[in-house]
């Protein structure tokens, strides 16, 4: 282990990041032995331990180091474990993961706050603190044993939130979600434990799972790579997901109560993303470059299907669930972009995604909550009756369209930017979906909340002071985020200067696809120059 | 005084927030001051930094001043900063002083409304966008200006959100421009891509010095065109801006004709070294859109008879009229013809919504005529910007579009022609308009066709029920008689049964029976049997006298259809004389009776403040490009800094000039002739000039709403349930497949994921108990 890595960052012992997933166990392990007599304790220890989680989040935020070139990883921490089998508690942040670590501090809080289970609160309650400890886990684990196992653990609370509260056909939704991303990452398993074997293999040393130290080494042959990198990809397209491995993200989404669908959305689908640039761009920097154009090419399939898709849907959930699709297809673009552009503004896109979607589908489920109904044609005229979520439904909206000033815009424009860059057409034609989230989200808008009102449907009532409370926070990050991106970019930059550089020094004959700038000018012949005259 | 640049669009987007988040409690109508005030401030900031400006060297005009860094990301760096030279100065001019006119106007026009703070909001949010447009100092910044006043523009098209109508507008607004958003965000990546910076100073020196290749300034400069002509709705994607009328009328008048479709040509103004280092075809092309678009539009413009729907065709046709301009190199003029405009269409439409508040919401011109007596402001200043659009001389169109013109017959006698029809149907249109809702005889109270046809209806459906209740007495008649007659029967034999009991008591000589009793008898079924007769006989004439009625009923019914069959005023227009509705005065429609009650009014100091000054703009706007001699061409001479010598230069000799000037003159003045020759003089049947294709558009806009109705949503839908048939029902199927085999092997029970769950919830907690041992953390 590179243990210079990690030395540099925290001057305090405290180890903070493991702190970020055993908190949320403590709150869980509380919740399950809460005397029978004191229900009401439950949702407060929850509460609790999620803020205190998110505190030391957003203290993460302050005191990580930010200055140019600092790109390893900070506040690491490194505890022996199976050190027969090379497996190690290795933690650590970069610029990469730590707005994926804030935004889960962030979210849960406002999920566990908004909503209340219809019954069983202290499994509910347990299951929801465990899925926040796995989230982190995944986003801090520098060893990719932990990390998979973090990967998987994650599956189990999802799965019970889903399949125990969920809606109507919540049995079919949580197997299907169950069973794909299950049967997807079941071969990165193999990948993982091919790579640890043929890395140690390579290069003659004991056996490691260590993720920093198998990256930089890059000691697997070139075809080798490909295959193993392959294995790994599988189990992150499905969890993006990409398309055509998509289908069970709208029922998941659609069936699930809404604190599971914040969650699903607003931090679940971007283990993919990470899981892809973390493990997938930085082990196999290689086999990446060699398979961009593939998921190039699937991510804009992804944004003008999802888009399709969504317009035609019936039920308002489902319909923010296929924009996901179509989100998330920005984001592999991004990523496979491989320049600076593209990647931080896929990196941005995960957060932005994560606070637009979340609150969509939280005003989606207050909707619900109101009305008992999710399907559009059933819903109109709501902006007569309850201005205030009209308003922050539209700014959620032109934030989720894309709008300039608002966070969505930022992330898309650099994706959009660092592919065009790199490869002209595909942002050419993905910018078309652009057009296509005006058209599906107006198109509900105007159904929802224009219009007369539905005769047999009384007036509902506007947003009561929690609600405002919960979607607060989420409404001042699209503005923040959309005005003033920089602290935010410049957190993040360092890490992916880093990455980048890495790719550039495995992989021959790549560079970081640059502007022209001096090339073609220069070139040109003044001849046509002034043509009018 | 140029440090407080960033003054200028902040002070509207706070009050923009001030009005979003209290809105309510300041209420109406301090909310309207408030926002009012921002605007006036602006201006105020603007004209001391048009001062500053005017102080300093020609060539020193032009200063950058930055907030912070917005982007910045790789190579890729953006500020919030802004960028004052004459073009974006002389944009913020006529932003702020017509918008703080408008913003004025609307606290008279939205008087009264539930959401009348919100609507200031609004209003502000979208001089702030727009004046981020103009201000920035980088096409990013002008993006996000760009798609502000989009968003802005769905926002108060869709203002009364409660008509299904008003929302698809709106929608249709947005998603239309998205399509030129398309074109302008390619032209962004191309322009990183080539020079490394989209800071307009570093981009458009580059140009300027022409090092770059054609190929490349070509792709930009088409790019941007398709975003230009989505914001400034030109062929084809103009179609969003009639519909755009379904916001309130200040809105019209300040988004949609003086301010937000002028960007397009801004835009392409301020790119000008770009479009010179284009390949020819370009400017060729943009020119051939506008003189396209510009004829296009006027020609439909002619057949409408909602006031607002000509106004928005009108203003299509101008906006064509610009980007002319900009195609053969007059960006000069294009600029003054955009100023001009602003002024004069700004002046029509607020003079249009003070015609539609004073008729209770009537936007249809056909029933107005004669309003100039009940609305002397509104009448005098809509004159005035009339005069101004026909072409008139000195109101300021006239200026601008005849030099528009000479830049025409520069590139081609062509694109002059097509330039020169254009001003002519304009004239028409503008002086029909005139002609229909100030002059003629006063229309409103009229009966309107369909209401003529109505009453015509209903007389018809009275006469039938006349005959339904004769047909019934008739029957009833006839019943009575029925009866009659069979008691004529039983009297007769009554009558006979008595003679016969005389008759045998005579030769008998009965003495039991008495004679006189008898006799009475016989006189008394007498009696019975003659008045029996006489109620039948009575009967039967009245029988006779209803089917006489009901006959003439018949007859008055077939003449009453055939009168109103004949009466030409149910299949006239109103345009024609006064229906004569003496035969149906009483089965007339209540709203009628209504409207005669009404009484049109002139609008509230407001209201017409706004129109009074507009229309002083409009009168002498011209003098800022008089064309005689060079020092009177001020425009020219302020903007030239920013156009890096691409203005084209005439070479049309003085008197060929006198000569196009007079001409387009007489081509205004046979527009306006014709138009009174048919809308006042009647010598002409205006069904001539109103056919149904134009008034239909073209029929362009239904036929592309059809085929978004029909194949277009058929193809969505067809990828919709392939993504639930194919794609899902591939993974469900692979799932049926390993069921349908495993359950030979072994039964799966229905808990096998719960138990598998539970097992890795298991598994976790005992990693995690390891976990907390050997880090000796608990």
């Amino acid at each position: 282990m590179s243990t210079a890595l990690l030395a540099s960052s925290t001057s305090s012992s405290f180890p903070v990041l493991p702190s970020l997933i055993i908190i949320p166990l403590i709150g869980a392990l509380l919740v399950a032995v809460t005397s029978r007599q004191r229900p009401e304790l439950l949702k407060l220890i929850a509460v609790i331990t999620s803020v205190t989680t998110g505190a030391i989040s957003i203290w993460l935020l302050s005191a990580f180091d930010s200055t140019p070139g600092s790109a390893e990883f900070q506040f690491g921490s490194q505890q022996q474990w199976l050190s027969d089998l090379g497996i190690s508690w290795t933690f650590g942040i970069d610029g990469i993961s730590l707005f994926l670590v804030v935004l889960t501090g962030v979210l849960f809080p406002l999920a566990l706050l908004a909503t209340n289970p219809e019954h069983s609160n202290r499994a509910w309650y347990g299951w929801l603190l465990v899925l926040e400890a796995g989230v982190m886990g995944v986003f801090v684990s520098l060893d990719l044993v932990m990390f998979f196992l973090c990967f998987e653990a994650v599956l189990v609370p999802m799965y019970f939130l889903i399949g125990r509260w969920g809606h109507d056909n919540r049995t079919y939704a949580a197997t299907k979600f169950f069973l794909y991303t299950m049967a997807g990452s079941a071969l990165m398993l193999v990948g993982i434990l091919a790579l640890a074997f043929l890395h140690a293999e390579a290069t003659g040393g004991s056996i490691t799972f260590d993720l920093v130290e198998i990256a930089e080494a890059q000691s697997l042959a070139t075809t080798t790579a490909r295959w193993v990198f392959l294995s790994f990809a599988l189990g992150f397209a499905v969890k993006v997901p990409i398309f055509p491995l998509h289908t069970w993200l709208p029922d998941a989404h659609t069936e699930a109560p809404t604190a599971g669908s914040v969650i699903l959305a607003g931090v679940l689908l971007k283990l993919g993303t990470y899981g892809f640039l973390r493990f997938g761009l930085y082990l196999f920097p290689e086999a990446s470059h060699y398979f961009a154009p593939v998921f190039l090419t699937l991510g804009v399939i992804g944004i003008l299907y999802g888009a399709v898709v969504a317009t035609m849907q019936k039920d308002l959930k489902r319909l923010v669930a296929y924009s996901s699709v179509a989100h998330l297809g920005f984001i592999v673009l991004g990523t496979f972009a491989l320049n600076t552009e593209g990647i931080t503004g896929g990196l941005l896109q995960m957060i932005n995604h994560g606070i637009s979607t979340s609150a969509l589908f939280l005003l989606v489920g207050m909707i619900y909550e109101r009305t008992h109904t999710r399907q559009i044609q059933e819903l109109g005229g709501l902006q007569r009756s309850a201005p205030l979520m009209a308003g922050i439904f539209t700014l959620v909206m032109l934030s989720s369209i894309g709008l300039p000033g608002l966070n969505g815009f930022v992330g898309e424009f650099l994706i959009l930017l660092g592919v065009f860059n790199a490869h002209r057409w595909w942002a050419v034609v993905a910018t078309i979906g652009v057009v296509l989230a005006a058209l599906y989200l107006l198109w509900a808008y105007q159904r929802v909340f224009h219009g007369p009102t539905k005769e047999d449907k009384e007036a509902i009532r506007d947003l009561s002071l929690k609600e405002k409370l919960v979607l607060g926070p989420l409404v001042a990050l699209i503005i923040f985020m959309g005005v003033y991106p920089r602290p935010v970019i410049e957190r993040m930059e360092p890490a992916v200067d880093a990455l980048i550089e890495h790719i550039e020094t495995h992989v021959d004959e790549f560079h970081e696809p640059i502007t022209q700038k001096g090339s073609s000018i220069g070139e040109s012949n003044s001849s046509d120059h002034g043509a009018h005259e | 005084m140029s440090d407080l640049v960033w003054l200028i669009p902040m002070l509207p987007l706070v009050g923009s927030i001030t009005l979003l988040l209290f809105g309510r409690r300041i209420g109406e109508p301090r909310s309207g001051w408030l926002a009012t005030a921002t605007v006036v401030t602006s201006f105020a900031a603007t004209l001391g930094i048009y001062i500053d400006l005017l102080s300093r060297d020609e060539h020193h005009r032009r200063i950058t001043s930055s907030l912070f860094t917005w982007v910045p990301a790789g190579d890729f760096s953006v500020d919030v900063g802004f960028l004052i030279d004459p073009l974006s100065l002389t944009m913020c001019l006529f932003i702020t002083g017509v918008g703080a006119l408008i913003h004025l106007y609307s606290i008279g026009y939205m008087h009264g409304d539930h959401n009348f703070s919100r609507f200031f909001a609004y209003l502000n949010l979208f001089t702030f966008s727009m004046l981020m447009l103009v201000l920035g100092d980088n096409l990013l910044l002008t993006f996000l200006g760009w798609e502000g006043v989009g968003a802005c523009s769905y926002l108060l098209i869709s203002f009364w959100f409660t008509e299904e109508k008003n929302a698809s507008a709106g929608k249709k607004a947005f998603i239309t421009n998205r399509i030129g958003d398309w074109g302008f965000m390619i032209a962004i990546f191309l322009t990183f891509f080539t020079f490394g910076s989209i800071n307009y100073t570093e981009v458009l020196d580059t140009a300027a010095s022409g090092q770059i290749l054609e190929s490349t300034a070509t792709l930009i400069a088409v790019m941007l065109f398709i975003g230009a002509i989505g914001k400034s709705a030109q062929f084809p994607l103009y179609l969003w801006l009639p519909d755009a009328m379904a916001g309130p009328t200040p809105v019209s008048a300040l988004i949609h004709a003086a301010t937000m479709v002028t960007s397009g040509i801004y835009l392409l103004t301020r790119v000008n070294p770009i479009l010179a280092d284009a390949a020819s075809w370009v400017p060729t092309m943009i020119a051939w859109v506008g003189v396209g678009t510009a004829l296009f539009a006027a020609t439909i413009a002619v057949a409408q008879n909602d006031i607002k729907k000509v106004l928005a065709y009108s203003t299509v046709s101008q906006l064509g009229y610009m980007f002319l301009a900009v195609g053969t190199g007059a960006y000069v003029a294009a600029i003054f013809h955009m100023v001009t405009h602003a002024f004069f269409k700004a002046l029509l439409f607020l003079g249009s919504g003070s015609v539609i508040h004073g008729m209770n919401g009537d936007q249809d011109m056909r029933h107005y005529g004669g309003l100039r007596r009940f609305m002397p402001i509104t009448s005098a200043t809509f004159i005035v910007g009339w005069l101004a659009i026909a072409g008139v001389p000195p109101f300021s169109g006239f200026w601008s579009k005849d030099e528009i013109l000479a830049f025409a017959w520069n590139e081609s006698p062509v694109l002059w022609a097509f330039g020169l029809l254009t001003a002519v149907l304009t004239a028409f249109y503008m002086t029909r308009q005139v002609v229909l809702t100030f002059f003629g005889r006063y229309r409103f109270t009229d009966a309107q066709p369909e209401e003529i046809r109505a009453a015509w209806q209903a007389r018809i459906e009275k006469a039938t029920e006349v005959i339904a209740d004769l047909a019934n007495e008739i029957e009833k008649v006839q019943k009575e008689i029925e009866e009659a007659r069979s008691q004529t029967e039983t009297a007769r034999t009554k009558l006979s049964e008595a003679q016969k009991a005389v008759n045998e008591l005579i030769p008998n000589d009965d003495t039991e029976s008495d004679p006189e009793a008898l006799a009475a008898a016989v006189i008394e079924a007498e009696d019975q049997v003659l008045a029996a007769d006489q109620k039948l006989h009575e009967l039967e004439n009245s029988l006779q006298l209803s089917e006489e009625n009901r006959e003439l009923a018949q007859k008055e019914l077939e003449e009453i259809k055939d009168e109103s069959e004949t009466d030409s005023s149910v299949s006239n227009s109103i345009l024609d004389d006064a229906p004569d509705t003496s035969k149906i005065q009483e089965y007339l429609p209540t709203e009628v009776k209504e409207r005669i009650e009404h009484h049109p009014h002139e609008s509230p100091w407001t209201m017409t403040l706004p129109l009074v000054i507009l229309a002083g703009l409009a009168t002498v706007a011209g003098l800022i490009q008089l064309p005689f001699s060079g020092t009177l061409k001020r425009l020219e001479h302020w903007l030239e800094p920013t156009l890096f010598g691409n203005e084209v230069h005439l070479h049309v000799e003085t008197s060929t000039m006198w000569i196009l000037a007079v001409v387009a003159i007489i081509g205004g003045l046979i527009g306006i002739s014709i138009a009174i020759m048919t809308y006042q003089k009647k010598r002409i049947h205006y069904a001539i000039f109103e056919q149904p294709l134009l008034a239909d558009a073209w029929t362009v806009d239904k036929k592309v709403s059809d085929f978004m109705g029909g194949p277009g949503i058929k193809g969505f839908k067809a990828v919709s349930s392939f993504d639930s048939r194919v794609i899902d029902g591939a993974v469900n199927g692979v799932a049926r497949l390993i069921k349908w085999k495993s359950k030979s092997v072994q039964k799966i029970q229905n808990g096998f994921i719960r138990t598998y769950a539970a097992l890795i919830g298991v598994g976790v907690v005992a990693l995690l108990c390891w976990f907390l041992v050997r880090s000796n953390i608990l």
